[in-house]
């Protein structure tokens, strides 16, 4: 824990309590916007914003993200490309014209 | 022979080899679950209109909803129990790990009463696309929360957290690291909500 010394760790408790407290009403603001009257695309986009947000929380505050070394962060930024590649695999289907009949 | 660098840094990574360790572990777990994401949104894709909102409205919202909640509560009493290391408390340490562990638990009897009350239905796996991909995830989802509570369980019964007395700083750091893990399931949970039950 490289930033984290005793002295502090009450200071982060703190942050961590409002991270929480933030999780904890994004989660609400998730359930309620898909009671929205909102198009399909819409809701899609909403709810994958609100919960990119969530997770940049718990990664960044929890998880001690915002602080961590750079070794720790070219690998994740290494993964995060492959995972890239990974969700835009299904788009190919969208590019390919091939028909079965 | 002595595992090296347990606690100080090695030189070159500017960590401990635990967290270094875990780090590579949940990349490899991103890809895990990003290629069953991928294989959603393929699945999703590919689907009838507006047949993975059909099934997917036969889930039960207010359930995941307290489940979700549960979960950000659990990853709060885990950083809790670190922090409380990192205080030198161990008392409160042993409580905020049996609170996480007990988040844990409920997370897992309402994830049962979720699958029953489907299988009362005559809802499986095999039902519809949507169904499929959705027991895929939730049950790898809850295989790691059964994982997590065994390491976490084994760090909060006295045989495990001995190392306490012997080696302070690696027992804390150790908590860290099972901590990072938790926080990443919890992570996960929170992109499966919306695009299972949601959407």
């Amino acid at each position: 824990m490289s930033d984290h010394d005793n002295g502090h760790i009450e200071e982060h408790i703190k942050v961590y309590l409002t991270i929480f407290c933030a999780l904890a009403i994004l989660t609400v603001l998730t359930v309620a916007a898909s009671y929205m009257d909102i198009s399909t695309t819409e809701a899609i986009f909403l709810a994958l914003a609100i919960a990119t947000v969530k997770a940049s929380l718990v990664a960044g505050y929890f998880m001690h993200l915002m602080t961590e070394r750079k070794t720790i962060i070219y690998i994740l930024c290494l993964t995060f490309i492959f995972f890239l590649i990974c969700m835009f695999i299904p788009m190919i289907t969208v590019i390919d014209h091939a028909s079965i009949s | 022979m002595q595992i090296p660098y347990t606690t100080e840094l090695r030189p070159d990574t500017g960590l401990n080899n635990s967290k270094l360790g875990i780090w590579v572990f949940l990349a490899s777990e991103v890809m895990l679950f990003g290629g069953l994401f991928s294989a959603y949104v393929f699945l999703r894709m590919a689907a009838p209109d507006g047949d993975f909102a059909y099934w997917g409205s036969k889930l039960n919202i207010p359930m995941a909803t307290v489940n979700t909640l549960v979960l950000i509560s659990s990853s709060m009493t885990m950083i809790m129990a670190w922090a409380s290391l990192k205080m030198k408390d161990f008392e409160k340490y042993k409580m905020y790990m049996g609170v996480t562990l007990l988040c844990a638990t409920i997370f897992l009897v309402i994830k049962y009463f979720e699958y029953t009350g489907k299988f009362h239905h005559g809802i499986f796996p095999k039902s519809s696309t949507f169904m499929g991909i959705y027991f895929t995830l939730t049950g790898l989802h809850m295989l790691h929360i059964v994982g997590g509570m065994i390491v976490m369980g084994y760090f909060w019964l006295p045989f495990g957290n001995k190392m306490w007395e012997s080696d302070p700083e690696r027992f804390t750091n150790r908590i860290e690291v099972a901590g990072l893990y938790w926080h990443f399931v919890d992570l996960v949970w929170i992109f499966l909500f919306p695009i299972l039950y949601l959407l």
